[in-house]
């Protein structure tokens, strides 16, 4: 039992190493440590940090563009792709280790992590020989940004319930709906869709899958404002939009299998488990008065915090084991779900726990607030967003019960009726 | 990135899962649970000790196999599995390790070997009352060769053949004053009397001491400083026996789950149970790494350990209560009948993450140690 590379591993870390050494400026130990509302910190979102004003967000982007040109040239922006398509062809433990060591140093890959991470590989799997050639290259140079337009508002955790039509016109299809929870759809070049062509066959069986360019007429983009006040998702518009079939990737009818592909590469959970932690809390109860002096000397202070501890560790420690199985080549399954469902309920305990500690003092949420600069207050809202996106605490329980211990499936009543016969509360 | 147990331990697992399912089973643990003339599984014990267990982490010279601490967690969590009433924790944890740690020469070679080969056993007594023992609370005494005082309860005192006892060896009550002696079963100056515990399969006494011989173990006045160091170690070895146990308590839960119908389906079917089931294996996937954690710490002498032993131990204790617990829950009325087994892991998993201190006790070694690493 140790925590050394294999002489191979060691190898690729040293070239990664210097690469960034060369190329990256490095976070000083104390301010890579919080990282608060950062959208690029839910899993399958990859938006960018909060930005105030569009000449900051167009400074950020352009610099990420320029980052990962870098990292491009160098063969680290794809390294799980095939190198016939630009990537490194290298293993999941070699993604894994450069994602560590990347983020020891300020830089901002969250752009282009669902194009390269989620939608190249189905390209990759379902599309044209053509469009491989003419998409994938600038996917990973970071000269086209992609985004993914599955999500709808009646279609969440129940993604299968999908509204948007498709509607066959000659060669040409015309989409009108609603997509919800687009990250980055407001800058990027391209997006992905699912769409319903077949009202009348099967939930399941009634969608088609598409890329679509984001400039095509009729398709609007509007930020949402979440309750932290950031906005890195959208709900987009679709109005009587028009594309050629040629843009269909997959078969009429086979959308829902080529959408599954999409979502098995979700990104693996590398790194450290993100924002607000035992970490955080352990150093502002060392500023914070109680009742009975430092709150870290409260012992009730001291159990929670340990709870938080426990939490914190054993998820690192549990991403150690899953890396041991990659590096032995094997594939962690399913369980890698219980790193987001214990991390975004921490991290709403924690800040909810430490706005407590502060008293009064909790309820200021400005920049001046001496606490950690707002760390908590932050933390409080962004949170709540985090037990829900990327999968709700629910369904991640439900995946741990169904996939790993092998419980039933729920019941359903959504199988075996036609989609406009499906009872929707709303007919 | 080597994260886990190798090969050869692996197969020891095997093997120790396979014969604890065939010579610990069900049956036999109820036996003791069930007889309050037996304190242990004396078959079971002779049977292990043969197998070497008893003697997985001491040296060869000194009797055992010597092979390494990794080893014993392994075995730890077999034994957790099978809910096997034996005395090991007490005799091999903790006496032997004080040994080891603390022995001369001659001291490792008096006890070791009869404790590797498990023809004798040991065990610690700390405790004199209510509550966590320290200084103030600590009343047992050393004077010219001599121990008098009371410790209860001590775990397995009545099946130890040796006991180390923590007395005040001058006459403060502070943490330079304890000192730890080892004292032999047979002298006449000491009275055993039973205790009933939670779980009747870990047993528990109190042992009076009047005018009884002892040698001491160990630096006069360092006594505290060697209990934490052993208890550090302990932990990560209960830590792995409530691992074991806490997955069993899953699982059970889960077959029970799909055999039992109702309102027409399998209540393992139903997301209140699903969701239930979810968090038990989050808590304890989150224990297991937490107790790798220490079985590294452990085996390669870190300075992490004290920090990596209380995230083990606090994480495992609160896995198996948990999910000891809910098994019970899952299984609705049969579960708290004697009939069914919830009750043995409902017992094990609480009386364990009470032996060597409770969870309240760990959670703040963590934090105080945590800070002071801080300060460092």
């Amino acid at each position: 039992m140790d925590f050394n590379d294999t002489p191979q591993e060691a190898e690729f870390r040293k070239k990664v190493r210097s690469f960034l050494e060369a190329n990256a400026e490095k976070r000083s130990t104390l301010a890579a440590k919080p990282k608060g509302d950062s959208g690029s910190s839910i899993s399958s979102a990859g938006a960018p940090e909060t930005v105030k004003g569009e000449d900051a967000a167009k400074v950020a982007l352009d610099n990420a563009k320029e980052w990962q040109r870098k990292k491009a040239d160098a063969g680290f922006a794809a390294i799980l792709w095939p190198k016939e398509f630009g990537g490194y062809g290298g293993t999941p433990i070699e993604q894994v280790i450069y994602a560590q060591e990347e983020h020891d140093y300020f830089v901002h890959s969250g752009y282009f992590e669902i194009g390269i991470g989620m939608l190249g590989p189905t390209m990759m799997a379902w599309g044209k020989d053509e469009d491989k050639k003419r998409f994938l290259p600038k996917m990973i140079t970071g000269e086209e940004i992609w985004c993914q337009l599955f999500s709808e508002p009646s279609a969440g955790s129940d993604l299968a319930g999908i509204r948007m039509k498709a509607e066959k016109d000659g060669d040409e299809w015309v989409l009108n709906g609603q997509k919800v929870w687009t990250s980055g759809a407001h800058f990027a070049d391209y997006g992905m869709i699912v769409a319903r062509s077949d009202p009348t066959a099967l939930k399941h069986k009634g969608l088609t899958y598409f890329y679509v360019d984001m400039k095509t007429p009729g398709i609007e983009a509007k930020p949402i404002k979440q309750i932290s006040g950031s906005a890195n998702f959208n709900e987009v518009f679709f109005n009587d939009v028009r594309i050629p079939d040629s843009q269909r990737i997959g078969a009429e009818g086979d959308g829902w299998k080529v959408s599954l592909t999409t979502l098995m590469n979700e990104r693996l959970a590398v790194g450290d488990p993100p924002g607000l932690d035992f970490d955080q809390i352990f150093e502002a109860s060392k500023e914070i008065e109680v009742e009975d002096g430092l709150a870290v000397k409260n012992s009730e202070v001291r159990q929670k915090m340990a709870d938080w501890y426990i939490q914190s560790r054993g998820l690192q420690y549990t991403k150690y084991r899953s890396m041991t199985a990659l590096s032995k080549g094997q594939t962690p399954g399913p369980e890698l779900s219980i790193s987001k469902l214990v991390t975004a309920s921490k991290m709403q305990d924690v800040s909810s726990y430490a706005l407590d500690l502060m008293d009064m003092s909790g309820m200021v949420h400005q920049d001046q607030n001496p606490i950690l600069k707002n760390l908590f207050q932050n933390g409080y809202f962004f949170s709540a967003a985090m037990r829900i996106a990327g999968g709700t605490d629910e369904v991640l329980r439900n995946i741990i019960a169904e996939r790993v211990l092998g419980l039933p499936q729920d019941e359903r009543s959504d199988k075996k009726l036609p989609f406009n016969e499906l009872p929707s509360g709303k007919n | 990135m080597n994260f886990d147990f190798s090969d050869d331990q692996k197969l020891l697992r095997d093997q120790a899962r396979k014969f604890l399912q065939d010579k610990c089973d069900r049956k036999s643990v109820r036996s003791i649970l069930e007889d309050n003339q037996k304190n242990y599984d004396a078959d079971l014990w002779s049977q292990i000790s043969e197998l070497g267990w008893t003697g997985t982490a001491i040296p060869e010279e000194y009797g055992g196999l010597g092979l390494g601490m990794l080893e014993l967690c392994v075995i730890a969590e077999e034994l957790g599995r099978a809910l096997a009433p034996t005395p090991f924790s007490s005799s091999i944890y903790i006496f032997a390790e004080f040994l080891k740690s603390y022995g001369t020469d001659e001291q490792k070679k008096k006890y070791l070997p009869h404790i590797a080969s498990g023809e004798k056993i040991g065990t610690f007594a700390l405790s004199e009352t209510n509550g966590k023992p320290k200084p103030n609370n600590i009343k047992t005494q050393h004077a010219s060769g001599k121990l008098n005082g009371s410790k209860n309860p001590v775990s397995d005192g009545e099946s130890a053949d040796y006991i180390i006892v923590a007395a005040n060896s001058d006459s403060n009550s502070n943490y330079n004053s304890l000192s730890l002696f080892i004292i032999d079963r047979n002298d006449p100056g000491l009275n055993i009397s039973n205790l009933d515990t939670i779980d009747p399969t870990r047993p528990a006494c109190t042992v009076d001491l009047k005018n009884v011989a002892c040698e001491r173990l160990g630096d006069e006045g360092s006594g505290w400083e060697m209990i934490d160091n052993i208890l550090n170690r302990a932990a990560v070895l209960f830590s792995f026996e409530q691992v074991g146990g806490a997955q069993v308590s899953l699982d059970e839960a889960k077959k029970y789950s799909l055999e039992r119908f109702a309102f027409g389906k399998q209540i393992g079917a139903f997301q209140a149970l699903k969701h239930k089931m979810a968090d038990m294996y989050v808590k304890i996937e989150l224990a297991r790494s937490n107790a790798y954690y220490g079985a590294w710490a452990l085996s390669t002498d870190s300075n992490e350990l004290p920090i990596a032993a209380a995230g083990a131990r606090v994480s495992a204790s609160e896995a198996y209560n948990y999910a000891s617990q809910e098994n019970i829950q899952i299984h609705g009325g049969v579960g708290f009948t004697w009939e069914y087994d919830c009750h043995l892991f409902y017992r094990r998993s609480k009386l364990l993450s009470l032996n060597i201190g409770s969870i309240r006790q760990w959670k703040e070694n963590l934090i105080s140690n945590l800070e002071k690493r801080n300060i460092v």
